[in-house]
């Protein structure tokens, strides 16, 4: 399935998968170099969590809506607050980055994309789309919503 | 992996005890991920359209019966994706059996606790007719 030119980094994965310590390891921050992919796969999970407690706090903002405008406005003054805006803008990021590796990870299920090569690019492009979307989505909503 | 060893691929598998229920799982959180690749993106809609109308503004969009029918999907493929991918987390670093028993069980609680909360909270306002709040 592995058809590249780059002969001596396929050979060099072929040889790794050969050695004693062919288990894939989980990236533990203690045992990996860092290259763009383990910091993709870190920072997957890492939204995840973050998209997880972004959930509780839809979830918080749609209870206080069903109880009435004061407490809806309680919810939308501490989302407005400016630790508020960064737990948002951290969420945005997450969103679109968690998306982007989310649709990374259908390909590498299929059985494709694992190419060294594939694989920094799709991760680089992965943290690129977050970084656009996410200054693009909170740019042009500060500049067209007057605020 | 010792490569003389006698027993086949198979009974090596089996002796480390199937739980029978990986495709299933498998499927699970790839199912949730797709629904969640367009879902997500009208989540982000949704926040830019709810952010300036106020409360007025925020029960007039969920009293819209697709927005209502999106929310209620976006937290409930949510409320199931999140519980599976922190078991998978839960699971790769805490090994001593009650700290996982307990996170996994907390976990799943909170998951399903808050997802019950958003699911009733968007119904109430979605099907509460306007002026009654």
């Amino acid at each position: 399935m592995l058809h590249s030119k780059k002969g001596e980094t396929l050979s060099q994965v072929r040889a790794d998968a050969k050695s004693p310590r062919a288990k894939p390891l989980s990236p533990h921050l203690q045992v990996w170099r860092w290259h763009v992919t383990m910091a993709a796969s870190i920072a997957t999970r890492a939204t995840g969590v973050a998209l997880y407690v972004g959930v509780l706090i839809v979830a918080v903002g749609a209870a206080t809506l069903a109880a009435g405008p004061d407490a809806y406005s309680v919810y939308i003054g501490l989302l407005g607050s400016p630790l508020g805006l960064l737990v948002l803008f951290g969420l945005t990021v997450s969103i679109f980055y968690h998306l982007a590796a989310g649709l990374r990870h259908l390909v590498f299920d299929s059985g494709k994309g694992f190419l060294p090569a594939t694989a920094n690019a799709t991760a680089w492009a992965a943290f690129a789309f977050a970084a656009v979307a996410s200054v693009l989505v909170f740019g042009g909503y500060f500049l067209f919503s007057g605020h | 992996m010792d490569s003389h060893s006698y027993r086949t691929p198979l009974g090596r598998a089996r002796g480390l005890g199937s739980a029978h229920t990986g495709v299933g799982r498998f499927i699970g959180e790839r199912a949730t991920s797709v629904a969640l690749a367009p879902l997500s993106l009208w989540a982000v809609y949704a926040g830019l359209k709810i952010a300036p109308g106020g409360y007025d503004g925020a029960v007039a969009f969920l009293q819209s019966p697709l927005n209502a029918v999106l929310a209620v999907l976006l937290i409930a493929v949510s409320v199931s994706h999140m519980d599976m991918g922190m078991r998978v987390i839960i699971e790769d670093y805490i090994h001593k059996p009650l700290s996982k028993i307990v996170l996994l069980l907390l976990s799943t609680g909170v998951s399903w606790t808050f997802g019950a909360l958003g699911i009733v909270s968007v119904l109430k306002v979605a099907l509460t007719s306007a002026g009654t709040h």
